[in-house]
């Protein structure tokens, strides 16, 4: 190609184009770290030694180490809420109401339905929590299909409606008699908490991620459904002709993944908070979506840049007070890394 | 390089290509000097700045705060609010078990966490909590304070602590009320760390509590909105109708009555302690209705002090002095004196004397103040409220004393019945004259 912006001149240079996609990404998340490590100088902080502490606080120590696991459960499990209805085309922006209504599915479970034994509680709630999210999806993809509505706009402002929804039960019905008024539910008894590693806040709810990933990366390279999803998310006419039902794909893979965002909200009231309340989520969702684009909507992608978000947001608590840095610092951060990231990959089109 | 599609011959050789690069990165930087100069952090308050140029470093151990220190309140009586909670508490002393008694090593700074739920600077409880956190290393200069702030009242708390912990802290102030039952559930695990809960009711061996009685004073900013409303409405924000929360509006309103026995209060809670889009509109709605003064019980104050002084009326604050804010609505506040509180904690645990206890105690003590006066507001004004302010720190004016009937007409507390301040601080109704409600 004869054009070439400088960006793009420089990114050439300073990087063979040739080399894997796994190389290029860790490149451009290296950019991100040395250019928040440039700020970090300007406002007269040492960055090599924020760095330090950011990951010894993290990845250096069992208590920063399962601190990581424990955002990376909802980063997954959301960042596949946003990856798998790509995989046919449709953008969810939609994971973090999916969440909330996966948590207060299964709150409601343990609040009308307690049955006193873990074994089934548990996968009770799960159950609620993957029906609550996927029922919140299929509204978006439902007016999609039947009115045309674009489902970016209605996954994004059924967030909103959903943590509306989560306060109207909180504030209400399902508030604790004994809270003093606070907007919280009573708390879960144990046969409804997701049993943690001792010592640390890393849950059984684990197990939901993982399981959630290895189900997906087959479904969607080892099956016809994959095959089936691909084409319809590249395109919808020339399936539709080969006789596969897109609509059906389409409302399939938006409520399997709010399925798994509801998976999320339920691991998060079971694992973390253990009652139901406003801001039990603080922006999962959002983060999730993040994690998904970095990664490509690739399922085994998303377990690495959920880790690296939350080696941001755990390394962010301790820039807070090791660095003396503000609790926006991380979000800048974590702009960067987007901005590297999606970047070079926009480069990469252009230069292709 | 071409720009606009024109070829520029600029940047052909390698080396000219990381000069670019690097001149990308250096816009960068000097953008961010530019953004990091206008946003500086505030210079702690002026009576911290004196304290800290008066403390010779020698005499820094000893700590003694000044009248002026407690805002007025006496350092006897600050003195002994310590000795009795020492003395009737259970357990043992701090000598005994917890790190931050032991001596220090030569250059070695004593670790202080703070956790705050909101904001650092957001004019409200956490700026004054964290402003209280600058005074004890002013006072201390081998104390090191690391903070943490924007941390919800969810069990996401105990990853900061932590942290913190690992981080080699050994005293722990988690300053929000939501924090109690995430600290509570680990301080098992860190025998040897001291932790300081603001506002919890019960304490542990490693775990004491202590808040300060701020309720007289919300009498007294009462008086001043009396004399400054109009129309004779008031207006009170307040997110969760906790009794804390209850005795200040009806002191409030008390208050406001004792100078026009006429005033009408509106209560309305935002079910948020910091929720500014839904403090600017209970602002509104109240301003529509005729309210002329607006006070709050919020942690983020700035949303409503500065939506007064756009509406052109008046305000009383809580938490801070937020009359930078609002220069033509300001009348005065109820605000905290954290910062001799908390020095004097510390000195008491790294004396070893300290014994958990549940501490509350206000304005005889100094723990809480009057925030200065509005400029317009006149001498004759001000000087009744002081003297409101003296007649109840010597416990000569009783506002509570009976006959007290809440909003439905009943008669709470009888004629001629003094209630004690426990019995306040449970308080669950409103008063008659506010309109709100308690559920």
């Amino acid at each position: 190609m004869e054009y070439r912006s400088t960006l793009q001149q420089a990114y050439g240079f300073a990087f063979n184009l040739t080399a894997p996609p796994v190389v290029r990404s860790l490149f451009a998340v290296a950019m991100a770290f040395v250019v928040f490590g440039l700020l970090l100088l300007a406002i007269g902080r040492d960055p090599v030694e924020a760095y330090t502490k950011m990951f010894q606080g993290t990845l250096g120590s069992k208590l920063g180490l399962s601190e990581v696991g424990v955002k990376m459960i909802p980063f997954v499990l959301t960042g596949l809420a946003a990856a798998i209805p790509a995989r046919v085309g449709l953008i969810n922006v939609g994971g973090e109401g999916q969440l909330y209504i996966g948590a207060w599915a299964a709150t409601g479970v343990v609040l009308y339905l307690g049955v006193g034994q873990i074994w089934l509680m548990l996968p009770l709630m799960a159950a609620a929590g993957f029906l609550g999210g996927a029922a919140w999806g299929a509204i978006a993809v439902f007016l999609r299909n039947w009115r045309g509505v674009n489902e970016v706009i209605t996954t994004l402002l059924s967030n909103y409606v959903a943590i509306l929804l989560i306060n109207v039960f909180v504030f209400g019905l399902w508030k604790n008699p004994d809270g003093f008024g606070y907007p919280y539910t009573a708390d879960f008894g144990t046969e409804a908490i997701l049993p943690a590693l001792a010592g640390t806040r890393l849950h059984l709810g684990l197990v939901l991620p993982v399981i959630a990933v290895v189900a997906s990366y087959l479904v969607l390279t080892r099956t016809t459904w994959g095959y089936n999803m691909r084409a319809v998310g590249g395109n919808p006419e020339a399936a539709r002709r080969r006789g596969i039902p897109v609509g059906t794909y389409l409302v399939i893979a938006m409520m399997v993944g709010g399925g798994i965002a509801g998976l999320a909200g339920m691991s998060e009231v079971a694992g973390i908070q253990h009652h139901l309340r406003p801001g039990i989520s603080n922006n999962l969702g959002f983060l999730g979506f993040l994690a998904s684009w970095l990664a490509g909507h690739n399922p085994t992608g998303i377990v690495a840049a959920s880790f690296l978000l939350a080696v941001i947001i755990v390394g962010g608590d301790v820039l807070q007070f090791s660095g003396n840095l503000p609790s926006a610092a991380m979000f800048i951060l974590i702009g960067l890394v987007l901005f590297f990231v999606l970047g070079f990959r926009r480069l990469e089109r252009a230069t292709a | 390089m071409y720009i606009f599609g024109y070829r520029v011959p600029l940047f052909h050789s390698p080396l000219s290509r990381i000069a670019g690069v690097a001149a990308l990165l250096a816009t960068m930087v000097l953008l961010a000097c530019g953004a990091d100069a206008t946003s500086t952090p505030r210079p702690p308050a002026a009576t911290v700045a004196q304290v800290a140029t008066e403390v010779a470093p020698d005499t820094a151990m000893a700590f003694e705060p000044t009248v002026d220190d407690l805002a007025g309140g006496s350092p006897e009586a600050f003195a002994a609010a310590f000795e009795k909670a020492i003395a009737g508490s259970q357990f043992r002393p701090t000598s005994e078990f917890a790190a931050a008694a032991q001596p220090l090593a030569e250059g070695e700074k004593l670790k202080i966490g703070f956790i705050f739920v909101g904001s650092q600077r957001d004019l409200g409880y956490n700026q004054a909590a964290a402003e209280g956190s600058q005074y004890l290393e002013q006072v201390f200069p081998d104390v090191e304070v690391i903070r943490s702030e924007n941390i919800p009242e969810t069990a996401d708390v105990q990853a900061v602590m932590e942290q913190m912990i690992r981080d080699g802290a050994t005293i722990i102030f988690p300053t929000s009320f939501g924090y109690s039952g995430p600290t509570k559930d680990i301080i098992e695990k860190h025998p040897d760390v001291m932790f300081m809960h603001m506002g919890d009711s019960e304490s542990f061996e490693n775990y004491g509590a202590f808040f300060g009685n701020i309720w007289q004073l919300e009498y007294a900013a009462g008086q001043m909105a009396g004399n400054a409303t109009e129309t004779g409405k008031l207006g009170f924000i307040a997110a969760f109708p906790i009794p804390q929360t209850l005795l200040n509006v009806n002191a409030f309103h008390l208050g406001a009555r004792s100078v026009r026995p006429d005033v009408e209060t509106t209560f309305v809670l935002t079910g948020s302690w910091c929720d500014p889009a839904k403090q600017a509109t209970a602002v509104q709605t109240m301003i529509d209705a005729g309210v002329d003064v607006v006070t709050q019980h919020q942690d983020c104050t700035k949303t409503i002090v500065e939506a007064a002084e756009r509406a052109g009326i008046f305000v009383t604050g809580y938490h801070q002095d937020a009359s930078s804010a609002a220069p033509n609505a300001w009348l005065t506040g109820a605000v905290w004196n954290w910062g001799p509180v908390y020095a004097e904690l510390v000195n008491e645990i790294r004396n070893g004397t300290y014994k958990s206890s549940v501490m509350f105690v206000g304005l005889e003590e100094g723990w809480v103040k009057l925030a200065p006066f509005g400029s317009f507001v006149s001498d004759e004004e001000k000087q009744a409220v002081l003297d409101t302010v003296e007649a109840l720190r010597n416990g000569s004016l009783q506002p509570f004393a009976g006959p007290i009937t809440d909003q439905d007409g009943t008669v709470r507390i009888a004629e001629g019945v003094v209630p004690t301040d426990p019995e306040l601080q449970s308080i669950s109704y409103l008063l008659e004259g506010i309109t709100g409600r308690t559920n």
